[in-house]
Order: C-alpha cells, then structure tokens, then sequence
C-alpha cells in the first residue's frame, strides 16, 4: 500500500481463504505493477496456489481484489477472465481430448464473443514463440509431454491477451532443460511488457527472472522484497529445507 | 432418552387409532404403513448408501404378484403344487424371488459408477410392470382378484382395522431392525458407503458386499409391502407397480427426510395425505378432472431440492429442543474385554519393500525404478517437491495402484493383484493425504470402523443387536486408540466438526485399530498447529518403539526432520537421495530439486 | 415374415431409431456439459407434436401461456438481481428484450389463420415457442444447483418430468393428436414401397446431426461446449461460464426434442404423457454409448429402434420389455470392465 501510483494492475489487501474451519490463508497484502514480474515463492503447502485460486475467484475469499482499475471482493472467474485476468493452473487443466489449435482458439473466446477477430494473429505470435506447438497443432492435447503441456496451457492463457497473467508453477514435474526454456520465455515476456504474477516452488530459477518477490509461508507473507534482495537471502533457504528449528537450537543453546 | 418416550407415546397413539378413527381414514393409515416400509428401504438404499432406485415399485409388485398368483390360480404346475392357497408360503416365495431378482440386478449395476443404476432400475422398473401386465396367467391389465384375507392365530384380518395391527407390527419391527443395523458395524460399513468408499476398503470393508445387503433388504422390504398390500386390497393390477409409483416412493423419501429412519414415515405420510388433499382441491381450482397434483408435487419437490435437499424430517429434529434430540450415545461398558492383538515383527526385520516400481500413465512416468525398504521399529519418510511422485508411489505401497513394472512386497509377498482390502487384512493401515472421515457420525463410530476386521458378527444379529458383546469389545479398542492419540475427550463429538489437525490425528486413531504392523501416514502433519506437531511427533515414536514400522509422505520439513530415521528423497519419479536426516540436509541434489538449480 | 414385411418394419424401425438418435445425442451432449440427465426431454417431444396438432386444428396452442409464465418469473428474477447488484443497464435491454418476443409471439399466435399457414410456418412458429423453455428451464431450476451432488439434479430431472407430464395434460387435454404428413405421396423403390413420413424423418435427422457435427467441430461456439465437457474448470478460466454453457445446451435439448416431436407427430398418435417411454429409448441408446460415446449412442439407438419394430411382429405384447431389457447385456459387459470401488466426487 506504500507504492500506490495510477500504473498499479493488481493490489491484493487483507486477503483470506479458509477451506471450513482451516485458514490457509490470512491478511495476504500483494501489489503488482504494470509491466513487472512478481513472484511468490515458498515451500509447498504455503498457500501459494490458494492464493492464485482466491485472486482468480475459483476460491470464496475475504478481502479487496483491485485490478486494472476495478475492485473485486470474491469474484467469479468469468469476469475477471472478462476484465483481463489470465491463469494457467496448476494442474495446466486442458481440453485433454480437443487438439492443440483448439485448445489455443478457445483461450480467445472472451475476445471472439467480443467481436475482436485479431486472434489469428496472436495465434501466429504463439506458434512462432512455441514452434513445438505449431508442428503439433493438430494432435490431441492429452498426449502432449509435460512440457508441450505447459506451453500449451501458457499459449492457451496468452490467447486471451490477458493484462496479467498469472503463472502456478509453471515448472512443475519439467525437466530442468525444460525449466529453463520456459523462463527464458517468461523473461521475454516481460521485456515486451507483460505484466506477469508468478508463483514458484523453484526460488531460483525464479528470482532470477523476477522484478520483486514475496516469499509465503504458513498463509502468511513471511518475507518480501526485490528479487535480486532475496535471492541471496539465507533465510528463504531454511523455509524451504526445514532448517529453522535447528537454528532455533542453535541460537538457544 | 425424551425420545425414547415419543416413541412409546407414539406407539399408543397408533394402537388406538384404528379404535377412534372411521374406515376411511384407517385405510389411509394402512397405505402410510405400507408405502413407509418400501420408502424405509429407500432410506437405507439412498439416504445411508447413496445409491438411487426408481424400481422399488417392481420389487413390491414381484412381492405381491407371487402372492396373488399362488394363492387364486386353481391348478397351480405341478413343481408349485404344493405351495398352493397358503398367503405365508405365497410371502416365502415372493421374497425368495424377489431376492433372487435383486441379486441378479445388483450384480449388474452394483458394481457400475453412479448413474448407471437409477437409470437401470427405471429400465427394469418400465420391464417389470410391462410383465405383469402381459402375462395371461397374471391376469394380464385387468389383473387378479379374489385373494384370500390373512389370518393369523386364528383371527381372520379381514378389515382394514385388523390387518392394520399387522401392517405397522411389522413395519415397527422393520425400523427397530434398520436402527439396530445401522448402530452395528456392518452398520457403519453400509454407512461409509456415501463418500468414503476408498477408505472403507481400505479398513477392509468389502464394499460390493455393503452394498447389496442394502439393496437386497431394500427389495425384501418392499416385496414385504407388496405382499401386505396384495392381501390388503384382495386384489392386484399392474397400475400400483408402474414406474410412475416408483418415483412417488423415493419423493416420499426424499420429502420425510432420506437421511433417517423416521424420514420415511413421515415422507409417506406426508406425500399419502397430501395428494389426497390436492385431489380433493385442485380439480375445483383447475376445474376438470386431470391429475394435475403431479404438478404440485412436482415443483414441490425441485423446491426441496434447492432449500432443503435432507428433506423435512432434520428440519423437525432441529426445531425440537436440545434435550430431546437422540442422546444416547453407543455405551462402552468398562468391563468388556478387550480384542486380541497381532504379533508384531522383530524390530529390523523387512516389512514392505518395493523392487524396481516403474508407474507409467499414458506417456508420462510417474514412478521409475523406484526402491525402498521399510523395517519393522522404523520411520522411513518420502519427501520430494512437488509432483516428484510421491502420491503415485503412495499408492504403488498401499495397493490401491498398481505398478506397470516391478513389485511392492509386503511380508514377503507380492501385492500384485492384491486389493487394498487385502492389503488391509495382512496388516497395513493407511491415512489420506484429504481427510477422509464420515462427517456426521461421531469421532467414536469413525473410529471404531477401523475395527471392522476384527469383528466377525454378520447381518442378522446386528439387525437383532444379538452382538452386543463384541460390539463393546470393539468400541472399547475404539475409545482405547482414541484416548492413546489425546482425542479421549472428543468421542461424541461429530467427526465433521474437528479441526483439520484433529482429524487428521483421528485418522491415525483409525489406522490404529485396525491393529496393523505397518503403517503408512499421506501429510500427517499438514494444517497442524506446532503443539499438535510436537504431539504427533511423540505419538510415532512411540509407536515405533512398540515395533511398527512407519512410513510417511510428508511436506514439512522441520517434522520430517526431527522424527524420521532414514528419508528417501524423490525428484520426476526417480529417487535422488537416501539417508539419515543430516545427511539429506547438505546433500547438493536435494538442494536443488528443492530450489531449483543454479546455473 | 416375408422380404415386403421386412422393409416395412425396417422402415418403422429405421424411422423410429433416426428420432431416438436425436434424443441420445442430445441427451448425451447435456449430460457431458451439465452432468444432468435430461429426463424431461420425452415432454419437448410431445410438447412440440401437440403445439403443432393444435395449430392445425386451428387453435392457439396453450403453451403460449406457459412460456409467457416462465418468462415473467425469468424476468423478475433477472430484475430483482439488477436492483440487488447494481448490474450493468444491459441488463434492462436483455430483459425488454425477452418480454418483447413473447408479446410477440403471443401476438403472431393470436392473429395468424393458425390452421392455412404454410406447414413450414407452423413447424417454425412451434419451435420458437418451445425453445426459449429449455435455457428459462435450465436457468431456474437447475443454475441454482451447479454444486449439487448428481443425485439432487437427478432428482430434480425427474420431479420437472412429474411436473411438466401434468402441465401437458393442463395445456393440451387428454386427447390424442397426430397432425398432418409433411407431404402426401409415396415411394415406390422395385417392390418396396416407401412412407414419405419415414423419408422425411431420415432426412432431417441425418440434416440435423450433420448440422450439430459441423457445428460442435468447426464453430468456437461448439468448441466452447465440448470444452466445458471435457474441463469444466479449463473452460472457466477461458471464460466459458458455465451458466453459458447450460442454456445453450438446454435451447438444443429443447430445440431437437421439438423437432423430433414434429417429425413423428404425422406418424404415431401422441398423447400429453407419450414423452417419457421414448426418451426413455433414447437413454437407452445413451447408456449403450456408455454416457460418453456419441456415435456409439446413436448406433445404439438406432438398434433400439430396430429391435423394437421387429418385436412388435414377432411378440407385440412383449415390445417394451425387450427393448428395456436390451440394456442388461450391456450393463453385464460394463460391469466385468469396472473396478468395484469408484469413490464419488
């Protein structure tokens, strides 16, 4: 809330998510400005893709959701879709049994209902960034590698020509030969002014490429600061490795 | 206990009635009864089981054609000569067959995924009717006449007041035997039924069998009815059999209250009443003479679905005060004994050890020459980050998948083709990565189904309640495992309203009871709070100590830590490091698997 | 049986199959998008042959009225949701929008010789008056439901059968109807005489599952109904709504359920409650394409239709248990291919 200028796209405030009785997520603040790349990194189970989910309105939340202008409290994932927001899940979630084209046109169905009929060229811009995609336009997307998936479910995303788009673990289950293509293209992304929420269980491989990033742990935000900061932060690796107590240990011993 | 007098002031109530009452309205109390007994076994199908049947009608049809058949055909085949004339050998035959049809019915669609069978039992419900009405010997659309009365110790039941007493005698003895199942440990299997079919089976219930005792006893009380109604009326057609009154049973149902016992009463009851109420009105607001109450009843019921999908009868015990509402809680008398143990292995010795697991779905490998061993007094945990594999190779140990190459021994013995229910019986118990528990019933009855293989008292003396004894025994290894895990003080409380941490805890409680030599832990410790963690921790290690080998799929790394002895690491499938706890700390790999590599 | 009487109970059979295709497909595709089982499907058919038999005697069909009631309660709804979230002033439009069409369809209905237009006229009128009931259907009833177990919609399905088998007796009395044949003469192929009825039936079904072919295939809007089949929650995320995706899966229902009804209404004599039993052979056919395959859903169907023409000549009285019956097999076959434990949603 510190940075409030007129390019801010997404503010997160005082954001919650319970499942029942369990809160998985409290008092989430997270701001993202035009053109940058943020990520939220931290160890599995920290709330990471609750917190993508509640953005995107797949989860009821509690909070403020203000993006491109407008604020949202609980919304439904058609609108935001509608007002610019893209998500590639997890679990990628695409049309397993539809061929790769398809996949891709349907992700500019917002923009074909709209009348916009320029997706044929985006869908050029796709193939051209993922040419592995283009040579198997035509097969079936569930018999894609994990890989072609996440490109996939990337292009898919990028069809819509989101104002943000957001990333859950984009690295997940790839080889890392794999990995490091797939943020070489978000870090091209970037440079031509997407603005793209990222979050990464691999903290290096994404701070590396991010402009700020937010470290969740338990729900919470735990720390918070420019990539290049935190990438160097001890701390973040005792989140991830279960050093913490050994350290408590230490420091009372 | 204020209920148990509701039910005796309830039982003197229906003495009187036919006394007080004028026929008319005793014969409408006669088809409450008798629709009631079929929709009770609506109760157990659909409520408790989860299962939807549109073709109760059939079965009371079958029920009341045999009867109907056997009791007026003058020259009956000679196979069948015997059984001439006599209603009680007609009720024995009917409900044989009716059986019989139930079985073979059950075993087709029994075993199929949720819409095959209410849409099969409209296929069979429309079949069945139009067998009756084409089967000259059954008097084909006109139908049979001229059946004898009942009679019983000598007493002709003649009129509706007399075959009254008949008609809710049984269908009172009908819900005390449904209660008592229900509150017994076949009961609980037949509960787990509804969303926690996985891991019954792998408390070693063996499912299919839950669920065609309650679509047998379901077909057995309608065929009941049937038979009732066959010597009620003296008469039969197909009409009352067709698929249009199946559909009004489970509205009946659905309307009292699926979920209870007492529901059907009142759902037959209110349905019964309610039509004649709507025939009796609407013609004179619609004006001519359609069945227009269809209408209402109709919509009426969409109404239920979107505000009240439990139906009226929760709706009514909500209403009632507190201190009336079912108090009486499963007792556990101190004295019983308690169950006898297995014998553990020696500490050291090899209890489940995978050789080789290679999982592939479609093009993707989950798992890849995976190998781990397990030993008796041990903790092994398998970490890895996300989407390493871990819960692929979580069912490869626990049997519920099986791998495309190589072999998970357990005791020495291949689990290939093993179902987890089997697994279960040789001695490994489970916890779910989501909580899977029965969310209505008790901590205890939760619990306590963790004892299911240890018991052995079928059926029929659990609808007597004629194994009370061992029912203590294993209660009390319930409230046993229960009190060890520190949730002593939760035992009546509902499941449902745990705390994530406690239910997870109260998953280990269960895996206990099955009194297993291994035992397999998905995220024990995800949603804990650092006391309950600690809590935990102290648990499995003294579970360890007893000589029961544990392994634990686990994302927090502090817990895993402090508690296992070895860990095995997993990255894409494959096993990237094995160790002690210090060693998988500093080891460069597992760095990077979890931080992703530097380049 | 002779090669004559062949031809003709094939022809019955064939005519019969082609409608309880259509009646698969559509069950099918609302089933796949909806997870709902469309039982009142059978009461689109009647609805739609009894519209067409009134106007042909010619009275203003009843159902006006009901389709002028679910558009006032459709209506309200959506007016008491712009007062209650401050919609965008769209909504107003669509509003003015559907109570326009209705006043004029009331109007067309009242002040057109019903009875003289041409038949194509009658067919179009019909099914602009029974189509908007599907999505206004969908919409009140089941949009409220979207997380309900399947049992509840299932439920729900059938209670609106119960119900709409009542209004259809209210709307179109207790008679029978059949209306006229699209046109009188008849085929002579060799020896084999064919109905033209059966002609033109054949015809627009296979016009019409053509159609849906192309449709689902080629345009984005199909695309967007497969994909909310295929992933519900990948399409969401592409924006598809849901909702969206129901009425229009529901207009089709409505739409093909009333052509059907037109297309056989010349054929058979249907009464207000003829609906059930043949969609009822219509999931049938469903069930035999495993609730997944349509091309196997419409075989089997057409097998339906079949096997019950030739039952009627070899066991008339036996008709409706064989053709019910003809699920067992395949139940049988379904369950030696299943694991025993599936645990629900």
């Amino acid at each position: 809330m510190t940075q409030l200028t007129d390019n801010i796209l997404l503010d997160v405030s005082d954001l919650h998510v319970a499942y029942g009785k369990v809160e998985a997520l409290t008092g989430i603040d997270l701001t993202l400005k035009e053109g940058k790349l943020v990520t939220v990194i931290g160890p599995n189970g920290a709330g990471k893709t609750t917190l993508l989910s509640a953005i995107m309105g797949i989860l009821p939340s509690k909070g403020t959701i203000h993006f491109n202008g407008k604020d949202f409290i609980s919304p439904e994932v058609e609108t935001l879709v509608s007002h610019g927001l893209g998500l590639v899940p997890e679990k990628r979630e695409l049309f397993a049994t539809m061929t790769v084209q398809d996949n891709l046109l349907l992700g500019a169905f917002q923009r074909y209902r709209r009348g916009d009929k320029s997706y044929d060229q985006t869908l050029d811009e796709i193939y051209q960034l993922f040419p592995r995609l283009k040579e198997r336009c035509e097969q079936q997307a569930g018999t894609l590698s994990g890989g072609e998936r996440q490109m996939l479910a990337i292009g898919r995303a990028m069809m819509s020509k989101p104002k943000l788009l957001m990333l859950d673990e984009p690295s997940l289950g790839l080889a890392p030969l794999i990995t490091r293509e797939i943020f070489r293209i978000f870090a091209d992304l970037r440079s031509q002014g997407v603005s793209i929420l990222l979050v990464e269980q691999n903290a290096r491989a994404a701070l590396k490429v991010a402009d700020y990033a937010y470290v969740l742990e338990g729900g919470q935000v735990a720390m918070q600061g420019p990539a290049t900061e935190l990438a160097n932060d001890p701390k973040v690796i005792e989140a991830y490795l279960g050093f913490a107590s050994k350290h408590q240990e230490l420091l009372s011993s | 206990m204020k209920s148990r007098y509701l039910i005796i002031i309830g039982l003197v109530v229906l003495a009187f009635a036919p006394q007080v009452l004028p026929t008319f309205q005793v014969a409408l109390l006669n088809y409450i009864g008798l629709y009631a007994l079929v929709v009770l076994g609506l109760v157990l199908l659909t409520g408790v089981g989860g299962m939807t049947s549109f073709g109760q009608a059939a079965f009371v049809g079958l029920g009341a054609y045999s009867t109907a058949y056997l009791t007026t055909t003058e020259q009956l085949p000679g196979w069948l000569a015997w059984s001439a004339g006599s209603p009680w050998i007609g009720l024995l035959i009917g409900l044989i067959l009716t059986a019989a049809v139930a079985l073979f019915l059950g075993a087709l669609t029994l075993k199929l995924s949720g819409h095959y069978l209410p849409l099969g039992t409209i296929a069979w419900g429309i079949s069945l009717y139009y067998l009756f009405g084409t089967m000259s010997s059954m008097g084909g659309h006109t139908g049979i006449s001229g059946l004898p009365s009942l009679s019983l110790f000598g007493v002709v039941l003649d009129k509706g007041e007399k075959i009254y007493y008949l008609i809710w005698a049984i269908l009172m003895f009908a819900v005390w035997v449904t209660s008592n199942l229900l509150n017994s440990r076949e009961g609980r299997a037949i509960r787990a039924l509804k969303g926690g079919q996985l891991m019954a089976e792998s408390m070693g219930v063996n499912t299919f069998r839950s669920k065609m005792i309650i679509f047998l006893i379901s077909a057995l009380f309608a065929g009941i009815s049937g038979w009732l109604y066959a010597h009620t009326q003296r008469f039969v057609n197909p009409t009352p059999f067709g698929l249009s009154m199946g559909i009004d049973y489970l509205f009946m149902a659905l309307i009292g209250g699926v979920g209870s016992v007492w529901g059907a009463l009142l759902g037959a009851g209110i349905l019964t009443m309610l039509k004649q109420w709507l025939q009796d009105w609407l013609p004179l607001i619609m004006g001519g003479d359609g069945q227009y109450e269809a209408i209402v009843l109709g919509l009426l019921i969409v109404f239920m679905m979107h505000r009240s999908p439990g139906g009226i009868w929760p709706l009514l015990v909500k209403l009632a005060p507190a201190s009336w509402r079912n108090q009486n809680h499963l007792k556990i008398a101190p004295s019983a004994k308690s169950l006898t143990r297995r014998d553990l292995p020696e500490k050291g010795q090899l209890i489940l050890e995978a050789c080789n697991v290679t999982r592939r779905f479609g093009g993707l490998v989950a798992n890849n020459q995976m190998n781990l061993q397990l030993h008796a007094g041990e903790i092994l945990a398998l970490i890895g980050p996300n989407g390493a594999g871990k819960s692929t190779m979580f069912n490869q140990l626990s049997a519920v998948d099986t791998p495309s190459d190589g072999e998970v021994l357990f005791l020495d013995q291949s689990l290939k083709g093993k179902t987890s229910r089997e697994v279960a019986h040789m001695g490994m118990s489970r916890t779910f990565q989501h909580v899977k528990l029965l969310t209505t019933m008790t901590v205890l009855e939760n619990v306590a189904l963790g004892t299911h293989m240890r018991g052995n008292k079928g059926i029929i003396s659990s609808a007597l309640h004629a194994e009370r004894t061992e029912e203590q025994r294993l209660l009390k290894e319930a409230e046993y495992q229960l009190e060890r895990v520190g949730l002593g003080d939760h035992l009546y409380t509902e499941a449902g309203s745990l705390s994530l941490g406690q239910q997870r805890i109260l998953e280990i409680a269960r895996a206990l009871c099955a009194d297993p030599c291994v035992l397999l832990l998905d995220e024990p410790a995800a949603g804990l709070r650092h006391k309950e963690k600690q809590a935990l921790a102290e648990l499995l290690k003294k579970l360890k100590k007893e000589g029961l080998a544990i392994l634990l799929v686990e994302h927090d790394m502090d817990f895993v830590m402090n508690l296992a002895d070895r860990i095995v690491v997993m990255e894409f499938g494959e096993k990237i490091a094995e160790g002690l706890p210090e060693e998988i700390q500093t080891n460069p790999a597992v760095l990077e698997a979890y931080l992703g590599g530097a380049e | 049986m002779n090669f004559q009487i062949a031809t003709l109970l094939g022809q019955d059979g064939l005519t019969n199959g082609a409608i309880y295709a259509l009646l698969a497909l559509s069950i099918l595709l609302v089933f796949t998008v909806t997870r709902i089982l469309l039982i009142p499907l059978g009461e689109f058919v009647t609805f739609g042959a009894l519209t067409m038999a009134a106007m042909q005697m010619g009275k203003a069909p009843n159902i006006e009225w009901l389709l002028l009631g679910l558009a006032l309660i459709d209506c309200a709804l959506d007016l008491y949701q712009y007062l209650k979230h401050r919609a965008e002033s769209k909504k107003l439009k669509v509003i003015a929008l559907k109570l326009s069409y209705v006043a004029i369809m009331i109007g067309l209905l009242n002040q057109l010789p019903l009875s003289e237009i041409p038949m194509a006229l009658q067919v179009v009128l019909t099914l602009c008056l029974i189509v908007p009931i599907g999505p206004i259907m969908y919409r009140l009833f089941f949009q409220p439901l979207a997380e309900a177990p399947a049992l509840v919609l299932l439920i729900v399905s059938i209670a609106l059968h119960v119900s709409m088998v009542g209004i259809g007796l209210l709307l179109f009395g207790p008679e029978g109807a059949r209306t006229e044949p699209f046109s009188d003469s008849n085929f002579r192929l060799g020896s084999v005489m064919l109905k033209s009825q059966t002609l033109w039936v054949i015809l627009v079904s296979i016009v019409l599952i053509v159609t849906l072919f192309i449709a689902f295939e080629r345009t984005l809007y199909g695309k967007a109904l497969r994909a909310t089949a295929v992933n519900r929650m990948g399409a969401r995320l592409q924006g598809i709504s849901p909702i969206f995706a129901g009425k229009a899966t529901f207009a089709l229902a409505a739409f093909i359920g009333s052509a059907s009804g037109i297309l056989i209404a010349p054929i058979t004599t249907l009464y207000y409650d003829s609906g059930f039993i043949i969609s009822l052979k219509g999931f049938v056919g469903a069930i035999i394409g495993g609730l997944v395959s349509y091309p196997l859903a419409a075989f089997g169907a057409i097998a339906v239709g079949m096997i019950e023409a030739f039952s009627m000549f070899w066991a008339s009285s036996y008709k409706e248990i064989i053709v019910f019956t003809l699920i067992i097999p395949f139940l049988i076959w379904r369950s030696m291919n299943s694991h025993n434990v599936e645990d629900e949603e």
